[in-house]
């Protein structure tokens, strides 16, 4: 214990910051924020919003999880959304098929866990040696497996049409939970995001954490410090997947319908990269700005279609939006705000 | 405490090294010189295991480390300074000194704060990302993060690249101090830095040991220096 205070107390002697003023501050400022999400059911009744909320809290998880690969340790996915389809899926399957509200609610968690952990464990130890090109090829591969598998077994996933399981869903989980309330599974995401993101922050935080994070910078000096460079990625694959299949049972939650373009196809992984990308690769924060950006935006724009034809074409609008945030943010929106702050900070402190 | 004998290395379809053989002994300071291209960063990256499809023999303090991978060969106690300093751009000062320690107990914190006293700008740049560094204050970290554990054998590749005169300095300063307590293989294109330091000389050809012997030595032969440095 003693070790461990002498390297944290230790500060640079030239700034003047107190650091523990700087977390109470930025604690409060959380605390602050999350107490107003909690309360948002209680002003807000319209379902559509309370629904817009819910999804950009889950896609925050899911993005933050594709961030944890590209941003904290540097690998390129592009078949992230296969451990979201598993996620989705298992809550899908284990609804209509297991009796029993909380068992198999249980059950889906659990086979997500096991599935994504042992899956990430398998594509990492195939590929994670290799160069990242490779990685990003062979996620690929194996999502494409699981879109095919989920639209040729169609007796347990009914195909490309997919199954709505609303009728499935327990109205009365753990005695207190209806899922088919739309506060109850807005505050199920919102938990649910509160508690990843603390996870994530520990982890980050964390030796391992760190490692990644220099695995990310360099990945041949990391091993010439001592550090087996492919078992911190494979920590990472695994952490990631698992997160990405647990977003994807609480999203499976939320609209309360799988299929297989809905959960498992590219495009999910290509949204999430786009969400972090526009977030800021590497940022905590980033990832849950960014899906809030996409999903309000997709949102609005296809909203528009109401007003003129012209913009049933959203997505190009969307493109737009993109280029914009990218002219005028090339590390992202949290990447770029807090470049700026570190340069105006050195620039006051010089 | 090194011993290296009939070490050949390929990069790809290139026969890089040829059959190099160096000895570093306890407690000194051994510099690999020759031109550019002659395999003398290739040698240090081989003994640190970047190169599976290598030959030869490797001995550190009489163990075989050759075809070990990079992460075994730096828990055996070897430092490696790297060309490029490579220090990780993302991460802090702390961060990247942390990262380097193997255990955070009493020891090793005793000597970050003396290799802190011995580079202060890495006081002064604390909390600054490794990425916000000069060059020179790279070089020292890259320096201090290889010996934050206990290294007997500190591998440099050409710390001198690059940097101001002054900084050069203060490199040099800094290794004169740690050559007290660690063994040295310098691989060194700065000539004046090299024979400052290093007591013995190992040349290196065409990826082939050509000349070996005391620094002195080649501090006293112009002809062998203009042959293989281009200095007189």
């Amino acid at each position: 214990m003693k070790t461990t205070t002498k390297v944290t107390a230790y500060t640079n002697p030239s700034s003047g910051l107190n650091p523990l003023r700087i977390i109470t501050w930025q604690k409060g400022a959380w605390i602050v924020c999350c107490l107003m999400l909690f309360a948002v059911p209680l002003l807000i009744t319209k379902n559509s919003y309370l629904f817009l909320l819910t999804n950009i809290f889950i896609w925050s998880v899911f993005a933050m999880s594709y961030n944890l690969l590209l941003g904290f340790t540097g690998i390129i996915s592009f078949g992230h959304a296969m451990f979201f389809g598993i996620g989705a899926y298992s809550l899908a399957l284990t609804a209509r098929h297991v009796p029993g509200g909380e068992v198999g609610f249980i059950l889906a968690i659990l086979a997500t866990v096991v599935i994504c952990f042992v899956l990430s464990l398998i594509v990492g130890l195939l590929s994670l040696r290799l160069r990242d090109t490779f990685y990003a090829l062979i996620t690929l591969a194996v999502a494409t497996i699981f879109v095919i598998i989920a639209e040729q077994w169609r007796s347990m996933t009914m195909g490309n049409d997919g199954f709505n399981f609303t009728a499935s869903l327990s109205r009365d989980l753990f005695g207190f939970i209806n899922l088919l309330d739309r506060r109850h599974v807005y505050y199920i995401a919102l938990i649910f995001l509160i508690g990843m993101f603390l996870l994530l922050k520990r982890f980050i935080d964390s030796p391992v954490g760190r490692t990644l994070q220099a695995i990310r910078d360099n990945e041949a000096r990391a091993a010439s410090l001592g550090y087996a460079v492919l078992n911190y990625k494979l920590i990472s694959n695994i952490l990631a997947g698992v997160m990405a299949g647990l977003a994807g049972v609480v999203y499976a939650i939320s609209i309360r319908f799988v299929s297989p373009d809905s959960v498992l196809g590219v495009e999910n992984t290509i949204d999430v990269l786009l969400m972090t990308v526009i977030g800021g690769v590497g940022t905590l924060l980033g990832p849950i700005i960014g899906a809030a950006v996409v999903e309000v935006s997709s949102h609005y724009l296809m909203g528009l279609a109401n007003i003129h034809p012209i913009f049933e074409r959203w997505v190009i609008l969307f493109g737009v939006v993109f280029i914009l945030i990218i002219l005028f943010f090339p590390a992202g929106i949290v990447g770029t705000i807090k470049q700026k702050f570190l340069s105006k900070k050195k620039g006051v402190s010089s | 405490m090194l011993k290296i004998k009939d070490l050949h290395t390929h990069i790809e379809q290139f026969h890089i090294l040829q059959g190099v053989n160096l000895e570093v002994p306890d407690n000194s300071v051994t510099v690999v010189l020759g031109r550019n291209g002659a395999g003398k960063t290739t040698t240090i990256r081989s003994v640190m295991g970047f190169y599976p499809n290598m030959s030869g023999e490797i001995l550190f303090q009489g163990k075989s480390i050759a075809k070990l991978p990079p992460y075994t060969v730096a828990k055996q106690g070897i430092g490696y300074v790297p060309e490029d300093q490579d220090i990780f751009a993302g991460l802090t000062v702390e961060e990247n000194m942390r990262v380097a320690m193997r255990r955070e107990d009493d020891t090793t914190l005793e000597r970050q704060e003396w290799l802190l006293d011995l580079f202060p700008d890495l006081r002064e740049a604390w909390k600054r990302k490794g990425g916000h560094l000069s060059g020179g204050q790279k070089q020292m970290l890259s320096i201090a993060r290889a010996l934050v554990n206990e290294t007997p054998l500190l591998l440099v590749d050409e710390p001198s690249k690059g940097l101001a005169p002054i900084m050069v300095e203060k490199v040099m300063e800094a290794m004169n101090v740690i050559r007290e307590t660690t063994t040295i293989l310098l691989v060194e294109q700065n000539f004046i830095m090299a024979s400052q330091l290093g007591d013995y000389f190992y040349m290196i050809d065409e990826g082939r040991t050509v000349f070996q012997g005391e620094m002195q030595l080649l501090k006293d032969d112009e002809v062998l220096r203009k042959k293989y440095l281009g200095i007189a």
